[in-house]
């Protein structure tokens, strides 16, 4: 992607020896520092996918398979994290589990993303009273504490995955819409919007092809932060009930089941506890790696203070 | 909100603060209403069924409908509720005789106390390894502090708790388990929600010192030959904490959203443990307050930070800085 600007600016700027040492320098520098964070989160959050998707197939036991002789085993051969007080096998439910964890994260990014997306996209381009409409329903969304708010939607329309897949994105969309109307003002009035506003192009078009590649950057930023977030709230929902139910393997809720084996069996709490939060470093790392590789002020500073 | 306010003094602020909590408040309410209102279920069924444990006949649940005023339509319910909170009267729980009043005035403090106890653990830790991480810029200090800051900001709270008490109360036997009331049942709850703010305040504290450290003041007074400590302590650090006071103040929200894991995982009577039994049980009367006093209280900081912002930085009311 980066090669054809470069090798345009070196054209423009007639390169001397020191130039184009420079240039090599500075990208071998951004290939070899910045990316550090997004290899190591890549490199998470690639294992928990592959885990999700092709673990439940060679696990040998079932998720929900009670074996009540077995109940809370320490960790051994046969059951290589334990079972739980029902004598599930826990290293089995860790990766269904993973399944939920990181399907939920992407289902309610995803739905926050392209509510918030299309809110700011709305509201920046249309401008006027739709704008400061929406703006203040961001307002209001933004200053209220989400996950309270999730809680109580999530309660009131009953405990389950799909209650809190809703109630968890209708809490969050707000940041997005935000960004994405900064970066719509931002561009709305260059020429070449202006231009095409002019030769009649549908709204829709416009927005489409000239002001949402504008956007897509900071988002995906966003977005990948965000999952690390939802993993949390999704663990903690749950956790306190309102989201997955028995008998599905859920992370948040295993810590929930293991709490009152804290002295018998830590490896209860513990086991899912560690996933959870590495799962969150991993989205966390990437989306810090993505934002210094491509948020152009960040690197600035950054590179200010490294000469 | 800040462009407006700059520009015509503390009166104007004022009412468009007033306004900004009142939008917020009423938002809140009204959807915690209507959601409550749209729920497929019958409250008078469900809360009737749990009191008397069987099946409520069909002139029992009429009577607790017209009782609790659940026949009226939903505009008419919630225009008295609204007057009945204006008088300070929140309707009282469906299952005791207790006000929500009475409720919400009973848990508030235990909530008010482990919320500032936080803020204070993750100021404690989060400023100086801030400072640190930025003043030792690229070092191993600045990496071991990104690095726990990392971990600060990914570990559940909910986990973190039940690992503290795993080892400080179960294995080495020096705080309670469970429960509020002494500096004991504190710490450990104040530790937990803390650590997490402190690793989000970490970096802001970093990024905003080095940011300062990088501006030409800075460099003025170090040619000049300050020393480095005055350089850092006395111009830098002032100039730094701006951001970070915003943070804070923004992290009371987050207080409130952990406030709600933590109590429950310590078994702390608060708001949050309040709120987690009443959507169990349906109590929608408690729901509705605990829902409305957070949002008054969360929107009311973030207007108190917005004027300590003021204090630590006149050049915003001057509007020199927008």
């Amino acid at each position: 992607m980066g090669c054809p600007v470069v090798i345009d600016h070196w054209l423009a700027r007639r390169p001397t020896i020191r130039s184009v040492r420079a240039t090599i320098g500075s990208g071998l520098s951004r290939i070899h520092s910045v990316p550090l964070k997004v290899k190591l989160g890549g490199a998470i959050v690639a294992v928990l996918g592959v885990v999700a998707i092709v673990g439940p197939l060679v696990t040998p036991y079932d998720p929900a398979a009670q074996a009540l002789r077995d109940r809370l085993a320490a960790p051994s051969l046969a059951h290589p994290l334990g079972t739980d007080e029902l004598g599930r096998d826990v290293a089995t439910r860790l990766v269904y589990g993973a399944r939920i964890s990181l399907g939920v994260a992407v289902l309610v990014t995803a739905i926050r993303l392209v509510v918030g997306t299309v809110v700011g996209l709305v509201a920046g381009f249309a401008g006027g009273i739709v704008d400061t409409a929406f703006m203040r329903l961001v307002d209001i969304q933004l200053a209220f504490p989400g996950l309270i708010l999730a809680l109580v939607v999530a309660g009131i329309l009953g405990p389950g995955l799909t209650s809190i897949v809703l109630a968890i994105s209708v809490v969050g969309w707000a940041s997005y819409a935000r960004v994405v109307r900064g970066s719509v003002l931002s561009v709305k009035h260059n020429a070449y919007v202006q231009s095409s506003k002019l030769y009649g192009t549908p709204r829709w078009r416009i927005a489409g092809r000239h002001l949402l590649p504008n956007v897509m950057q900071p988002v995906i930023v966003l977005a990948t932060l965000d999952l690390g977030t939802v993993v949390i709230s999704v663990a903690s929902l749950s956790f306190l009930g309102v989201g997955a139910q028995p008998p599905t393997a859920e992370w948040g809720m295993m810590v929930n089941a293991g709490r009152d084996h804290l002295r018998s069996a830590w490896w209860l709490i513990t086991v899912p506890g560690i996933a959870i939060m590495l799962t969150v470093i991993g989205f966390n790392l990437l989306g810090d790696g993505l934002r210094d590789l491509l948020d152009p002020d960040q690197q600035t500073l950054e590179q200010r203070r490294r000469t | 909100m800040f462009d407006n306010w700059g520009i015509s003094g503390t009166l104007y602020g004022g009412l468009s603060r007033l306004w900004s909590v009142t939008v917020v408040a009423f938002g809140a309410s009204l959807l915690t209403y209507g959601l409550i209102y749209l729920t497929p279920g019958d409250p008078a069924h469900t809360i009737l069924a749990q009191q008397l444990r069987r099946e409520p006949t069909a002139a029992e649940m009429a009577a607790f409908r017209a009782d609790q005023g659940l026949d009226e339509p939903f505009v008419q319910q919630y225009l008295s509720w609204l007057v009945n909170v204006a008088h300070g009267d929140f309707g009282s729980s469906y299952y005791s005789s207790e006000s929500v009043r009475e409720l919400l005035a009973l848990h508030l403090p235990n909530t008010a106390e482990l919320a500032i106890a936080a803020i204070v653990v993750a100021v404690v830790i989060a400023i100086p390894l801030g400072i640190l991480s930025a003043v030792h810029y690229d070092t191993w200090i600045d990496h071991t502090a990104q690095v726990g800051a990392l971990l600060g900001v990914s570990i559940p709270n909910f986990w973190l708790g039940y690992l503290l008490i795993l080892v400080f109360s179960l294995g080495l036997g020096l705080t309670p388990v469970s429960g509020s009331g002494t500096v004991g049942h504190l710490i450990l709850p104040a530790i937990t929600l803390g650590t997490a703010m402190a690793g989000i305040i970490t970096r802001i504290v970093r990024t905003s010192v080095l940011d300062e450290l990088g501006k030409d003041y800075v460099v003025v007074a170090r040619s000049k030959g300050v020393r480095e400590r005055l350089v850092v302590y006395k111009h830098a650090l002032r100039n730094a904490f701006i951001p970070v006071v915003t943070i804070i103040g923004l992290q009371f929200g987050f207080v409130l959203n952990g406030a709600v894991v933590v109590e429950v995982v310590f078994q702390r009577p608060g708001l949050g443990t309040l709120l987690v039994d009443a959507v169990f049980a349906r109590n929608y009367p408690v729901v509705q307050g605990v829902v409305l006093v957070t949002a008054v209280l969360f929107v009311l900081i973030n207007q108190l930070v917005d004027l300590a912002y003021v204090a630590i930085d006149p050049q915003i009311e001057r509007g020199v800085r927008s």
